[in-house]
């Protein structure tokens, strides 16, 4: 099985419900240590993006999909966030070309290039408490599962899985880059909002690919069959 | 939350169109995308300077749009950047083939649109240059932070650039002096209250009724400690010792003096921080040539106040001497 097209509309479509789900809590993480406006800002730029999933040609590439979550975010969501996963979206869109399937070491490649996208922007390393303390763990998760043989779904899934525990793991971290970085230790014990928020879209990607998607299950992907 | 507002949503857009009721003779506000332009624009010849960052620090930067200051405004949603597109908008709309200055506090969000603006500012053919600003020495070491912020130090390049614009300066020269006021400034803040941002509806951190927060940026972000409360006098000597050190400022300086209220503090206690900040200079033989008091630079209703030290030369003072007429700074026109 590869994911096509359609995963990666649902995958969008779900990112945006997580993100509405979950607004008030990434407001809260953001309010604890920057200044609160995390979880508006991206269900301002999801919600823009779903209104504009409609305009996607029939015959629309991933790549097509992807670049236009890219531009929406960017030009609606502002702050450090659209810039930053706006870009990750573009690099992803790079990446997979005119791909019309993609297969699990294009789906590893997508990943890759969204987060050497997030690093180009932000200009953070692992251990910085930003969002790629969740993004790295799923890439590199993501090389591993493929290694093992795991199919698109299972790859996907071994990413979610290793981007939630790459965010809870920024809680005890000093933050050195964003707005967290003036609070010095105080910064300690907190959750890190945007890689919370990575979390989520990356556990929607994989609930996209194991067709679990709006169900709320949000666990590790049944076999692909 | 008890606010004068209709719906969270509207806050920015429903301001601006009171910027535009109450200063149509100064400023042209446009929406969708929005940005505020001074009257006239784009002024042939003249190098435009534009600013912008998240909403709720008003009257920056809405309010210092116009003749001898700036030629684009770009406010953002309350406490957020804006987004590249109104940033790109409002620097075609203002360009006068002298090319534009784009001022940008350092903040992430801010530094990333920006660039973002310029770039395709750039490709359009416009010459773009940008002074990124960082006067704020609570931020004690770069390395391991995103930096120095820019805070109220951004009124004082705003108003020194845009003389120098408005003498028909070339881009090179306005984007020097710009740099210039920024690396000769200093700033560090103080709260004693937390501000709610309308769409969150709580306050952004909490503080004790007996404590106060040293070094915040202006989104009432921290920077160095927090303490209990004490007197005015006290509170000043801990904002002003860091800024002295820093640049340092020597016995003989001339300086602009600039105390600046976080939006919920009265104008009695800005003076009464004034009086001593001016003391502790005089005491060093930093001679206070220039002055500002005021709401300049703010955090929505936060209680507080942050001061700022410009190091002055002949070519600064003169430059902050000549004319302005904006909403909220205007002299000698």
């Amino acid at each position: 099985m590869s994911l096509g097209i359609d995963w990666v509309t649902e995958w969008i479509r779900e990112s945006a419900r997580v993100i509405a789900d979950h607004r008030v809590e990434l407001i809260t993480l953001d309010r604890e240590i920057g200044d609160g406006d995390h979880g508006e800002n991206l269900d301002r730029g999801f919600s823009a993006v779903i209104q504009k999933l409609g305009d996607l040609p029939e015959g629309a590439l991933p790549g097509d999909a992807l670049k236009l979550v890219a531009t929406t975010l960017i030009s609606t969501v502002g702050g450090a966030s659209g810039p930053l996963v706006g870009t990750a979206y573009l690099k992803a869109a790079g990446a997979v070309g005119k791909a019309e399937q993609l297969d699990g070491a294009a789906v590893v490649a997508l990943l890759t290039a969204a987060r050497d996208g997030v690093v180009l922007r932000g200009k953070a390393e692992v251990g910085d408490k930003t969002m790629i303390d969740a993004w790295t763990p799923a890439v590199d998760a993501a090389a591993a599962a493929l290694a093992d043989g795991a199919d698109e779904a299972g790859i996907l899934a071994a990413a979610a899985d290793a981007a939630e525990q790459g965010a809870k793991a920024t809680e005890p971290l000093v933050a050195r880059k964003g707005r967290a970085s003036y609070l010095g230790e105080r910064a300690i014990g907190h959750r890190d909002p945007g890689s919370q928020s990575s979390a989520l879209i990356l556990r929607a990607a994989s609930d996209a690919a194991a067709g679990t998607s709006g169900t709320g299950s949000g666990s590790s992907a049944p076999d692909a069959s | 939350m008890k606010k004068l507002i209709n719906d969270p949503k509207n806050v920015v857009d429903e301001a601006a169109r009171g910027i535009e009721a109450a200063h149509g003779d100064l400023v042209d506000v446009f929406y969708d995308p929005i940005y505020i332009v001074r009257k006239g624009a784009p002024v042939q010849g003249k190098v435009a300077l534009v600013s912008g960052g998240g909403s709720g620090h008003e009257p920056l930067h809405g309010g210092f749009v116009g003749f001898g200051m700036l030629d684009a405004a770009v406010p953002g949603p309350v406490f957020t950047s804006p987004t590249p597109d109104p940033i790109v908008a409002a620097t075609k709309a203002v360009d006068g083939g002298a090319g534009v200055l784009h001022i940008v506090k350092n903040y992430t969000g801010d530094v990333l649109n920006f660039e973002t603006a310029a770039d395709l500012a750039s490709a359009d053919d416009i010459e773009v240059r940008s002074v990124i600003i960082n006067d704020d020495v609570a931020v004690k070491d770069s390395l391991y932070t995103a930096g120095r912020r820019g805070v109220a130090g951004t009124v004082l390049v705003e108003k020194i650039a845009g003389a120098s614009a408005e003498r028909l300066d070339d881009l090179e020269t306005v984007t020097r002096i710009a740099q210039k006021v920024n690396d000769q400034t200093r700033s560090m803040g103080v709260a004693l209250t937390p501000c709610v941002v309308p769409h969150a509806g709580e306050p952004s951190f909490t503080l004790a009724d007996d404590e106060i927060e040293i070094g915040i940026g202006i989104h009432g972000e921290p920077g160095r400690e927090r303490i209990k409360l004490e007197p005015a006098d006290a509170i000043v000597d801990r904002l002003l010792g860091p800024i002295l050190e820093d640049l340092p400022f020597a016995s003989g300086d001339k300086v602009l003096l600039f105390v600046n209220g976080m939006g919920g503090t009265p104008q009695i206690e800005l003076y009464i921080v004034f009086r001593r900040a001016a003391e502790v200079l005089k005491e060093k033989g930093v001679e206070v040539t220039r002055s500002l008091v005021g709401n300049f630079v703010t955090s929505l209703e936060m209680q507080g106040a942050s001061i700022t030290v410009l190091k002055l030369d002949d070519e600064l003072t003169e430059l902050w001497d000549a004319p302005v007429q904006t909403a909220a700074l205007r002299w000698g026109r």
